[in-house]
């Protein structure tokens, strides 16, 4: 488990970076808590790493009237430490505490966690259920690309080799807007078996709408499920709509089955996750 | 610290002295030592499970920079040497000795075929994919069905995956069954998991050619057995070879035993003729280390309509791996030996067939046989309870040994036949104990009990756990020129607190104050023999030495005292560090002009049995599967305390890993006997945070009479019956859908699909 040789830079600026990763086959590095025991297993084995670690400005969280904006560098310990998002996105506040344990949390990031695309993981659940848009900067300059467009699947990702994120916009979220977090994992702090994140809005009549509802960890991305979400827009929210969006949910997602549990329990655990998180929305 | 005289310190609270040292980042595991000079070793494994070698090319691999050698079964003539077994050492069981690097076929992933030498650990691996290694591939015997089949078999000349069939006998097992009026008959199953200690293992190794000596650290557990078996395969004599024991970050059973690498690195060390150092990834560890458990468990239980149970019968099938290790026979073994555990079955028959797999091979884990077994026993007690209409806790009262009928023979197990019985104890006072401890009667109100989303559970169950192995154990004691005392001992230590348990035994037997007393132990420097640490047997063994050890130091204190103060030894008195005759007194120090030195052994050929209850709260999520564990409370009579502090932690340290064996851990092969849990994110040990509740209880309520301390092994104790004890819990929580779980891990996925598979057959 020792690292093959290999090449390290930590460019001041963000063109030093790039071009330092269009040179050769390179892999950006943040917190290293996915890519360096990649790296030891000899899974990865880049020629040349490129610590961002230097490039200034990418470390803030911004709350304005367009919503929350994180940096790539903001790390979990970050989030969780910040007190203005239960107010300003309670739903990532929420979903971060599930990430990790308090050694990696203190080092990941979000641009880390985003790129690196594992199905299972949160800050990908909270992008596609809150529709972010990511800003990312490469050789051919910068773009924003939806969350819908960017999870392709079990880590890919639309990013090119050269680009980097620089920061995740979490659109403005209204106030009453009611949202709930659900995942199941083995231990805590472990990757979820299945998880959902889930909001929604009240229309003057006290029904749902604008309902957001993504799964992760029960298919090759995070993705939203059109089908739970229609099953609560435009009703009351009732347990008999719950466990409609619930049963809808679930019938959604096709899960693959691996050592730590076949598919048929994480379908299974969709509509109860589903269920729960709705309940608490509800509440 | 603590330096009170007099007979005070056994029994007592005492400190670990060790913990101050390791706080403090002080220890010195094997990573942190090295030598000048040294080079690194790093082993080119089996990517396959099964295979024939056809060819290993090692040029490419030896023409990288910083590579020094690469040394293959060729370096060692025409056949490699082979691992002996160190217990049950049957002639039978030769064939499936382990070669020290994998010899015409390879049997398992992960099995050792090369040893690269190099400047770095990272060098070394970087050559690692320079070996080109050709396998032709055989299938791979993964489980009992594929191992039975034959079509594919590991030894082609033993004809069969069969390796042993253990016969364990009592009584008249046919004629119980034929008198019963209730038989249940059921298959169990206990996954394959393992000993995961925080520090894996490693060796630094160093040959003197001028001397022709041989010293290696990192030894554990059993230096002297694993001395003679080194000395063996590398042609030497014993006392050419110093073993020396660092500190050691636990072991569970599965350190310290014989493995490829304690000689590949010694002999490593002797072909490269400059130290060599060789440290264990966890990668290696989850292929490489003893592997534990996996069995499979068809057993029968005949009962009388009142309860008692009549007699026990069955075939078990171990999946061993591919070789037999040196302790291999003993989990399977027990399996057959102990499924009576504590109550009074007069009728057995039960067999272990071991079985030869491509998978890592097998050895003991903490309790070893007895988790499996339990699981086993306190399952078929709970099914007979709801079969006979019988309260849980009254069947087992019914068929608790008495303290009348001890000592209480066991069945006899066959071939290496060993015959043992239960020493002593009320164990009907440490049922009702624990029940009242726990709280049953006001718990047993939760039964079944739906409470925020969660169903309630309660189960109890007895276990025993068998201790203090002989033959023997050396403890040399030195009565230093500073009035200081060196114990030499020949028990080791893998982290459960030897140093403080030995010093305080030392103590109180030569009335000395704590902080005078120094413990040297498991390097085979100190004495000329010792045993080490296996069996929890270190503290009745090592302190039963020590004993004996001090009234010879006393007697030999007064002797020397005697001359100096001319007078006849008997009418020389020693107290508080000080030898007396009427008025003239002399300290220890300075009492003699050399250390003044003792050597005595304590002979053992019979077993102590620490026997105990436990019980358990759970509740059960029907969503996600997922069990939480409320309570959990051990009661254990261990005969004779030496110290509650350390004690408590080995209680509840072995609960915590009974909870991970019966939750979370499984070492899971694909059918092409791929290894697919290769690290920790794979194979799930319980945190600090997963299991909060545990509460242990010890006891000294019946001495054992074998040992003059009284004590009774009681390292191991906490694990055996968790995974019983627990999946009676579910049971019953869930006994409103009739869930019965058979196999572990409890895993969420599996209990939420027996709770499926109930709701679907009741609709
Ligand atoms: C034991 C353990 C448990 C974990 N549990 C969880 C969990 O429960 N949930 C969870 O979500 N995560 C979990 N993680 C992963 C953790 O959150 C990682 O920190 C995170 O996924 C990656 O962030 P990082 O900053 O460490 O990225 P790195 O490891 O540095 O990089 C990861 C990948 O992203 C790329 N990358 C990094 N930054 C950028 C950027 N700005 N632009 C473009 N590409 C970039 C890298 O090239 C690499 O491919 C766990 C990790 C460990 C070790």
């Amino acid at each position: 488990m020792k690292l093959a040789p290999i090449r390290y830079a930590a460019p001041a600026t963000m063109d030093e970076a790039i071009a330092l990763l269009g040179s050769c086959d390179a892999k950006v590095m943040s917190g290293g808590q996915s890519l360096m025991p990649i790296m030891a297993f000899r899974l990865a084995t880049p020629e040349l790493i490129v610590d961002l670690k230097k490039i200034p400005g990418l470390d803030q969280i911004v709350i304005d009237d367009q919503g929350v904006r994180l940096g790539a560098k903001v790390r979990w310990c970050d989030i969780e430490s910040d007190g203005r998002l239960a107010q300003a996105n309670p739903l990532l506040a929420e979903a971060i505490k599930h990430v990790a344990h308090y050694q990696i949390r203190n080092r990941g990031t979000v641009g880390g966690s985003v790129a690196h695309a594992d199905p299972a993981s949160e800050m990908p659940a909270i992008a596609a259920c809150c529709e972010a848009v990511i800003s990312v900067i490469g050789s051919k300059g910068a773009r924003k690309i939806k969350a819908v467009d960017f999870f392709i699947s079990a880590l890919q990702t639309s990013l090119e080799a050269d680009e980097v994120i620089t920061e995740v916009l979490l659109p403005a979220w209204p106030a009453g807007r009611r949202w709930g977090f659900q995942e199941f994992a083995r231990r805590r702090g472990d990757f979820a078996l299945a998880g959902i994140a889930a909001f929604y809005d009240l229309d003057g009549q006290g029904c749902a709408a604008n309902a957001h509802i993504a799964v992760f960890g029960a298919s090759d991305r995070q993705h939203r499920l059109p089908g739970a979400e229609a099953a609560l827009n435009g009703r009351p929210v009732t347990p008999e709509t719950i466990a409609a969006a619930a049963s809808a949910a679930s019938a959604e997602v096709d899960p693959p089955s691996d050592i730590h549990a076949p598919g048929e329990y994480r379908r299974a655990l969709v509509e109860t996750l589903t269920e729960r998180a709705l309940a608490h929305a509800a509440k | 610290m603590n330096t009170r005289p007099g007979n005070s310190l056994i029994g007592s609270p005492v400190e670990r002295v060790e913990d101050l040292r390791f706080l403090r980042g002080k220890g010195t595991y094997v990573s942190d030592f090295s030598l000048p000079n040294q080079l690194h070793a790093v082993i080119l494994r089996s990517p396959e499970a099964h295979g024939v070698i056809r060819r290993i090319d090692t040029s490419r691999a030896r023409a990288l920079p910083g590579v020094h050698a690469v040394i293959t079964a060729a370096d060692f003539g025409a056949r490699p040497p082979h691992i002996p077994l160190r217990l049950q050492p049957l002639p039978e069981l030769a064939p499936f000795h382990q070669p020290v690097l994998a010899f015409e076929k390879v049997r398992y992933v992960g099995e050792p075929l090369a040893v690269v030498l190099a400047d770095t650990a990272s060098i070394a691996e970087d050559a690692l994919e320079l070996i080109d290694v050709e396998i032709a591939a055989l299938p791979a015997v993964t489980d009992r069905a594929s191992a039975e089949r034959g079509d594919s078999i590991l030894f082609e000349p033993h004809g069969s995956n069969r390796a042993l069939v253990w016969t364990a006998t009592r009584g008249d097992a046919e004629a119980a069954f034929v008198k019963a009026d209730v038989v249940l008959k059921e298959r169990f199953h206990i996954q394959r998991h393992a000993a995961m200690f925080m520090e894996p293992r490693g060796f630094v190794a160093d040959w003197n050619a001028e001397t022709q000596r041989l010293k290696v650290w990192g030894a554990a557990k059993v230096a002297w057995t694993n001395r003679r078996i080194l000395a063996t395969a590398m042609g030497l004599e014993e006392t050419a070879i110093d073993m020396v024991e660092l500190d050691v970050g636990g072991g569970f059973g599965s350190r310290g035993e014989f493995y490829p690498e304690d000689f590949l690195i010694p002999a490593a060390a002797r072909i490269a003729g400059r130290p060599v150092k060789w440290s264990e990834d966890r990668r290696e560890h989850l292929m490489c280390a003893n592997h534990a458990r996996d069995i499979e468990i068809n057993v029968e239980m005949a009962l009388a309509k009142d309860g008692r149970i009549l007699g026990l019968r069955g075939m078990c099938y171990s999946d061993n791996g591919a070789y037999l290790r040196t302790n291999g026979s003993v989990g399977p073994r027990n399996v057959a030996q102990f499924m009576s555990g504590p109550y009074k079955i007069e009728n057995i028959h039960l067999q272990t067939t071991m079985l030869t797999t491509n998978k890592t091979p097998s050895g003991t884990y903490r309790g070893p046989g007895r988790f499996e077994t339990d699981f086993a026993r306190e399952r078929l007690i709970d099914l007979a309870a709801k079969k006979l209409g019988m309260d849980r806790a009254e069947i087992r009262r019914k068929n608790l040994v008495a303290d009348a009928d001890m000592p209480y023979p066991l069945a006899t197990i066959q071939p290496f036949e060993s015959v043992t019985e239960l020493d002593s104890g009320d164990y009907h006072a440490v049922f009702d104990r624990c029940l009242k401890e726990f709280g049953w009667d006001e718990k047993s109100a939760l039964q079944g009990k739906l409470i925020d989303g969660r169903y309630h559970g309660i189960a109890v169950g007895s276990f025993i756990e068998g201790g203090a192995a002989g033959p023997k154990e050396d403890a040399r004691l030195a009565l230093e020129t500073d009035g200081s005392l060196t114990v030499h001992l020949g028990s080791s230590a893998v982290g459960q607190g030897l140093e403080t348990i030995m010093a305080q035994i030392a103590a109180d037997s030569m009335e000395m104050s704590f902080d005078r007393i120094r413990v040297l132990h498991g390097s085979t420097t100190h004495v000329t023999e010792g045993y080490g640490s296996y069996h929890s047997r270190s503290t009745v063994m090592g302190g039963s030495a020590i004993l004996l050890a001090a009234e010879k130091l006393k007697d030999k204190i007064r002797e020397c005292a005697a001359a100096r103060l001319g007078c006849s030894k008997d009418d020389v008195t020693i107290d508080a560090e000080t030898v007396r005759f009427k008025t003239t007194s002399l300290t220890f120090a300075g009492l003699g002009a050399e250390p003044i030195e003792v050597e005595a052994t304590f002979y053992n050929k019979k077993y102590t049995y620490a026997y105990g209850t436990q019980a358990a709260h759970v509740s059960v999520d029907v969503g996600t599967g997922h069990v939480r564990v409320h309570d959990y409370l051990s009661v254990e009579d261990v005969g004779r305390m030496i110290n509650p502090l350390t004690l408590h932690g080995q209680a509840i340290g072995s609960i915590v890993q009974g909870l991970g064996g019966t939750f979370l851990e499984h070492l899971v092969y694909d059918a092409n006997g791929q290894i697919l849990t290769g690290s920790l994110a794979d194979y799930l040990m319980p945190t600090a945070s997963d299991f909060p509740n545990i509460r242990s209880i010890t006891l000294e309520l019946k001495p054992s009479p074998n040992n003059p301390l009284g004590a009774k092994g009681a390292g191991e104790g906490g694990i055996i019956p968790v995974g019983g004890i627990i999946a009676n819990a579910v049971a019953n929580a869930l006994s409103h859908l009739g869930v019965e779980p058979m196999e572990l891990p409890l895993s969420p996925p599996r209990v939420w699909a027996l709770i499926d598979a109930a709701r679907r057959a009741k609709r």
